[in-house]
């Protein structure tokens, strides 16, 4: 596979065309809005946390596929989710698209589907574009109201 | 110019000898900054390994010679951009720093609360946000020249916008997102009608058209030298004497002073009152080779070979499907921008970039432009004399392998 579609992985673009889990929770509880100043890339999540637990995740914006897929895949991920086990994605996720192309990825069961991300080490200016959604989830369950990759 | 002239220019340039993911480097990005040619980069090294000494201040030999090859490219300089007087051409690190010099020292001198500072809806952020804080700073009000749909300037509004309030006119010559070239000869004359002076931000214009600031005669204009072939860390500041003279210094230390006392100081005459501290030294002596190598070609002649490049790129891209093209004013230099449809210009960016395309993506640090066409971000491909029709051709079929990809 080279490395245009490595990065460009058929669960990528399904996720970019059809996004999951699009638009707002019916009962909100936690949101943020993430940007990236530099390239216009503009999500926001809505979260509906129950007792610790992340019950709904949705998202809302415009970007470019890596984004859009980025967050899509990650609303599928989170939803059920305590929000240890998401700060412990998080984590993971960043780990996964910015560890060198020639270092070894993470093994963890728990990255699933996750790992599609990895294609994203080659080309360092669209780390961004992958990890805004996960900052901004972030963000959100920080109670902050805005994040930036920046 | 014709192809055998391009084959040799391209020789000089060591970049494009390099690949890109394994591809030979078509490199469509000159609006960001242009490559640099080998003459440049052995005049700078030069300077390191055979005369480094600080200028302006020794006695002996060396810096002595390195005061002169500097004070040299005043000199050069000033007769590439056919400015009046050489001390009107200050030595600054970039545009940026030019824009940020006038906004503070002239809105010191000038700028009084209620007072009006006029730019245009095509700026660069670098052109808007100086003036939006000196405006701040002074309580004066920032107004806007607004922008047709073809990204033209609607030269009807400027005209009421000149106003007794009206204090300077800061505005592009060439757009950096749209390419559009402004009627600056106009823009600057009208204003003047009103004894109101206009800053040009000369960035995009001056690496792609013959011009004077004799002609133009703007009271202030900005250049940057990485993108006319020069080192980074370089431009040009021109200003009329009457100002740069009633202008406070922007900044103050060394080689920018009369004399200093505890109690006062008094300031040096042009153009070391704006320089101080030591400069660029290397940068701008590699800048006067820049401007050397430039005239080496002719400017002319370098605008008619981009403007027939420009058109030819235009056809082609704006053939593809699902192309909008961004930016059709009714003269324009070197910059192609275009949105394709369902596909995030980012996503275009990579792809050609795997098939060793640059070109650049985003917002061009002109969000008020990106707002103006409805678009989150455009892809822009900036044609330099050292590109050719083949250069345009790669682009256009790494874009038709976007369209697969996403289609």
């Amino acid at each position: 596979m080279d490395e245009l579609q490595e990065l460009y992985q058929e669960l990528i673009v399904d996720h970019n065309r059809t996004p999951r889990n699009f638009g707002r929770c019916a009962h909100t509880t936690h949101t943020a809005d993430g940007k990236n100043p530099l390239c216009g890339d503009h999500i926001e999540v809505f979260v509906e946390k129950e007792n610790g637990v992340l019950k709904e995740v949705m998202f809302e914006g415009a970007g470019c596929a890596i984004a859009k897929a980025s967050a899509s895949l990650m609303t599928t991920i989170a939803k059920g989710k305590t929000e240890e086990e998401v700060e412990e994605l998080f984590h993971l996720f960043q780990e996964v698209v910015t560890t060198k192309p020639e270092d070894p990825l993470p093994e963890s069961e728990k990255l699933g589907k996750l790992i599609a991300f990895a294609g994203v080490r080659v080309f360092p200016a669209r780390v961004k574009c992958a990890s805004l959604a996960w900052h901004t989830l972030h963000a959100a369950i920080k109670n902050t109201s805005s994040a930036t990759t920046e | 110019m014709n192809t055998t002239d391009v084959a040799v220019l391209r020789k000089e340039f060591p970049m494009l000898e390099k690949t890109m993911h394994g591809k030979p480097l078509v490199y469509l990005d000159n609006a960001a900054t242009t490559l640099k040619p080998r003459s440049v980069i052995e005049k700078e090294r030069e300077y390191y390994e055979a005369y480094t000494s600080n200028i302006h201040r020794g006695v002996y030999y060396f810096s002595a010679f390195a005061s002169q090859q500097f004070e040299d490219v005043r000199e050069t300089a000033k007769i590439f951009f056919d400015a009046p007087e050489k001390e009107e051409i200050i030595f600054v690190r970039g545009a940026t720093e030019g824009i940020n010099l006038v906004a503070h020292s002239f809105g010191k001198a000038y700028i009084q609360a209620g007072d009006e500072i006029l730019i245009s809806a095509m700026e660069h952020h670098a052109n808007i946000v100086p003036w939006q804080m000196v405006a701040k700073e002074r309580g004066a009000v920032l107004k806007v020249i607004p922008i047709d749909d073809q990204g033209d300037l609607i030269m009807e509004e400027y005209k009421k916008l000149l106003t007794e309030k009206t204090k300077i006119v800061a505005v592009t010559y060439v757009s950096n997102a749209l390419g559009t070239v402004n009627p600056v000869k106009e823009i600057i004359a009208l204003a003047h009608e009103k004894n109101i002076p206009v800053l040009i931000d000369g960035c995009q214009a001056v690496q792609h058209l013959p011009l004077s600031l004799r002609e133009l005669d703007c009271d202030f204009f900005v250049a940057s030298g990485h993108k006319m072939y020069g080192p980074t860390g370089v431009g040009i500041l021109y200003g009329k004497r009457k100002y740069l003279d009633a202008m406070p210094p922007y900044q103050t230390g060394g080689d920018m002073i009369a004399s200093v006392s505890f109690e006062e100081t008094s300031f040096a005459p042009l153009p070391a009152k704006f320089e101080a501290g030591t400069p660029n030294i290397a940068g701008v002596i590699g800048f006067g080779e820049a401007l050397r190598f430039i005239e080496k070609y002719g400017r002319k002649e370098i605008a008619e070979y981009e403007k027939e490049l420009l058109a030819y790129a235009t056809a082609q891209v704006g053939n593809l499907p699902k192309v909008r093209l961004i930016g059709t004013a009714k003269e324009k230099a070197s910059v192609l921008s275009f949105v394709i449809d369902g596909i995030h210009p980012h996503d275009i960016g990579t792809v050609l970039d795997t098939e060793g395309v640059a070109i650049r993506t985003g917002q061009h640090c002109a969000e008020p432009v990106m707002k103006h066409f409805g678009v989150e971000a455009t892809a822009r491909l900036s044609v330099s004399f050292y590109n050719t029709k083949e250069d345009i051709d790669h682009c256009v079929r790494a874009l038709q392998k976007t369209l697969t990809l996403f289609g």
